[in-house]
């Protein structure tokens, strides 16, 4: 129990100043505004401090979370943005995508009652975050050089915390990235409504300032392979962070239809190649009723998209039910209010294009139903036999993504499992080869960004460990 | 910032361009691509490999002027930079066989020059054929015709403007038919010309077909998955997969319907993008 002032018992959560779903539902700005200065400092009150700390044991980073909120509470948010430093690298992104609901605040003492909510800590974490950028001088004082020179591959999540880890313990850090900006997933995937791309921007900007050096247009495996880095580039140690971004497809009948996209292209081409803007030398279907087919967030920022794209009717086809959509909450009631239309136990089976322009023009679904709870806990859908058409003009496939194959296939002895992702040694990220560490998605198939993060931590940890010793 | 160090115009629609890019000019094999953005905001524009000469640490590619960005990359000169060059992307071509035919249709020609220039190099076999609209539009005349065999370099035009008419299938047919054995045919071009060579190839048993495909692609890293087409009942990505596949097995007709995706946004684009460089120029 904190001992300066009386926690608030409120039983719910201050609510999070937001764009109205009507107006944001067509523009590309970030949806939630954030907390002012007075709305934290009352959240941050309504943590008890409770001894047994559930938050911080659900968090995948272990960050010191009454510590920080303490600190909010008294108003002190430089001090509690240090606090949120000594474990993560990249909180204003962590406190906007993570899904807190599974993790910190699953647990939290406030929210175990019926009817009440837990500690807003994602909100508070993005407070602190953004209270800092906003107000940070901006000097960064450069760590004395070690000398040792890592290698990081990858500038999504799990590379960006792996490279600035070890560039202020003081390794001579490049991170090679494929694409002509750096940010992985945060770039690419996630839209600017719900990451705002100057926070990213933000965040290699700072890595670049702690001298880690960024090549981009750096496609590791056909530009230089991993055997080269070590041996001809002479790094000691390289990381490999490369995600998983081959997209995967249901296999039905129709899928190669024009129309028919991968989320992955979907919000390439919106996010990263900036389709949404009218300038914008990019493509892309500005579809009147878009079908999704997926449950995840990126399903949610895709069919998002579709609407601000300015799509009249978007469906989120899923086939298990609400119960099971594995999105964050706060993404699936985002889109219920901009109006996404969730068509739930519904299979798609096949995709029906008009046989003269090869368009899209129907999705054909089976509406399913739940059985026996399957491998993954959750309640196997199965096939009623009763099937029923949509009329779209725009398919996008969100079933999820593969780790890239390029580096498996360049690099000899690089061990992988039947899914393609790498292998690696308990929590240092070691691979099957000697100096070659890995984390992230492409180990663990699509996970969270924080889950990358952490993994991205641990790696440098090993990393320093083997390159200290020499 | 990769510059430009050569430029060569063919044709008002086709142009050469040497790019200084050492790291992919090291790698760079017959077949690869590279994906090149001309500034800051730029589409990433596919262009497979021309040429390349690892000593000069340059990469030559040739491109058509199809839409926006191909016209601005085509407004650039000896002297300016490219935003963005990366590559070497895609599987390089295999260059098995002993006895082979290497066809190129139109632009496809740049990328057919450098397989067979491979395959002359390795002592191969080579016999070359080019296809193009007419006479006005012939790339790579003595180039071509230096890669293969003496004799065996025949180059057609579909309206006989330079005294050959037809398109590439006739002297392949008319080669097959008098018993000429190939081990391997590798065509590039239009999708349409790969097709219908590789139905002349079905008809004669040839051993192996090979098409480079060449579908609309984003990042060129089997990211998004637009590059797709289906080879042999499975989807496969052009960009990891391919370029190159086995011709006897492409569904060509998905393909070209897939290809005309964004035609009516490309020729905006295009409209646009001609009138406001005018508009810039006029000032």
């Amino acid at each position: 129990m904190f001992k300066e002032y009386k926690p608030n018992m409120a039983p719910k959560k201050n609510p999070m100043p937001s764009q109205d779903p009507k107006v944001r539902a067509h523009n590309f700005k970030e949806v939630a505004e954030g907390y002012t200065k007075e709305m934290a400092m009352d959240e941050a009150k309504r943590c008890l401090g409770c001894p047994n700390t559930p938050c911080i044991a659900h968090c995948p980073v272990n960050i010191n979370i009454p510590g920080f909120i303490h600190q909010v509470a008294l108003g002190n948010f430089e001090e509690a943005y240090k606090i949120i430093s000594e474990s993560s690298s990249l909180p204003a992104v962590c406190g906007r995508v993570c899904p807190q609901e599974t993790q910190c605040e699953m647990k939290c003492t406030r929210g175990l009652r019926p009817g009440s909510e837990p500690v807003a800590i994602g909100r508070l974490e993005r407070f602190v975050a953004d209270y800092h950028n906003a107000h940070a001088t901006g000097e960064v004082v450069k760590p004395i050089s070690n000398g040792h020179k890592v290698a990081v591959i990858g500038s999504g999540p799990s590379g960006l915390t792996c490279a600035g880890d070890l560039a202020k313990k003081g390794y001579d850090v490049t991170i090679f990235e494929a694409l002509h900006l750096a940010g992985g997933v945060l770039v690419y995937g996630i839209p600017e409504f719900r990451l705002p791309k100057s926070i990213v921007q933000k965040e290699v900007d700072g890595l670049k300032a702690l001298g880690v050096k960024v090549e981009t247009n750096m496609v590791i495996g056909r530009v230089i392979t991993i055997d080269e880095l070590l041996k001809e580039y002479h790094f000691e140690a390289i990381f490999i962070g490369s995600g998983a971004g081959l997209p995967r497809f249901m296999g039905i009948p129709g899928e190669n239809l024009k129309g028919v996209y991968s989320a992955n292209e979907y919000l390439t081409r919106t996010n990263l190649m900036k389709a949404y803007r009218e300038d914008s030398n990019t493509p892309i279907e500005h579809a009147k009723n878009v079908a999704v087919v997926g449950g995840g967030n990126v399903a949610m920022d895709a069919a998002r998209c579709a609407l601000r794209l300015g799509a009249e009717h978007v469906y989120i086809i899923y086939r298990r039910s609400l119960e099971e959509l594995p999105a964050r909450k706060e993404e699936v009631h985002h889109a219920m209010e901009e109006g996404v239309d969730f068509q739930l136990l519904n299979n798609p089976v096949e995709i029906i294009g008009d046989p003269e322009t090869h368009l899209v023009s129907k999705i054909k679904v089976e509406v399913m139903k739940l059985g026996e709870p399957d491998a993954s806990g959750r309640r196997k859908p199965m096939g009623t036999g009763e099937f029923r058409e949509i009329d779209v003009d725009c398919v996008i496939i969100a079933i999820g993504t593969s780790p890239n194959p390029l580096i498996k296939h360049t690099t000899e002895g690089l061990e992988t499992n039947p899914h393609g992702c790498i292998v690696t040694k308990g929590e240092s990220g070691l691979t099957s080869r000697e100096h070659v560490y890995a984390g992230g998605d492409a180990v663990t198939g699509a996970a969270t960004v924080i889950l990358a993060m952490g993994a991205g931590k641990s790696a440098a940890k090993a990393i320093d460990e083997e390159l200290s010793k020499k | 910032m990769y510059k430009i160090v050569r430029k060569h115009v063919f044709n008002p629609t086709e142009t050469l361009l040497e790019i200084e890019a050492p790291a992919v000019a090291k790698k760079a094999l017959p077949g690869q691509f590279i994906i090149l953005r001309v500034d800051e905001d730029g589409e990433r524009i596919p262009l497979t490999v021309g040429g390349y000469d690892r000593e000069k640490g340059t990469v030559t590619i040739i491109f058509q002027i199809v839409g926006a960005s191909t016209y601005k990359l085509n407004k650039l000169e000896v002297g300016d930079c490219l935003h963005d060059f990366v590559g070497p992307l895609g599987r390089p071509t295999e260059l098995t066989g002993e006895k082979v035919c290497v066809i190129g249709g139109g632009l496809g020609t740049a990328i057919a020059y450098p397989i067979a220039k491979a395959f002359h190099e390795a002592g191969k076999n080579v016999t070359a054929i080019a296809g193009f609209r007419n006479k006005d539009l012939i790339i790579l005349h003595d180039e071509f015709k230096a890669a293969s065999e003496p004799d065996q370099y025949y180059e057609m035009t579909d309206d006989g403007s330079n005294g050959n008419k037809g398109n590439v299938c006739v002297p392949l047919e008319n080669l097959l038919s008098k018993g000429v054995k190939f081990d391997k045919v590798i065509c590039i071009g239009p999708v349409i010309m790969m097709k219908f060579v590789t139905l002349t190839c079905k008809k004669y048993n040839v051993p192996e077909c090979v098409c480079s495909m060449n579908p609309i692609m984003i990042d060129g890293t089997g990211m998004c998955g637009c590059c797709r087409l289906t080879v042999g009942g499975k989807t496969k990505f052009a960009c990891v997969d391919g370029p190159d596949f086995n011709a006897y097995e492409v569904d060509f007709d998905e393909a070209m319907q897939r290809g005309t995706m964004y035609k009516a946004f490309e020729k905006k684009a295009y409209d646009e993008a001609k009138c406001n460089l005018f508009k810039k120029e006029a000032k």
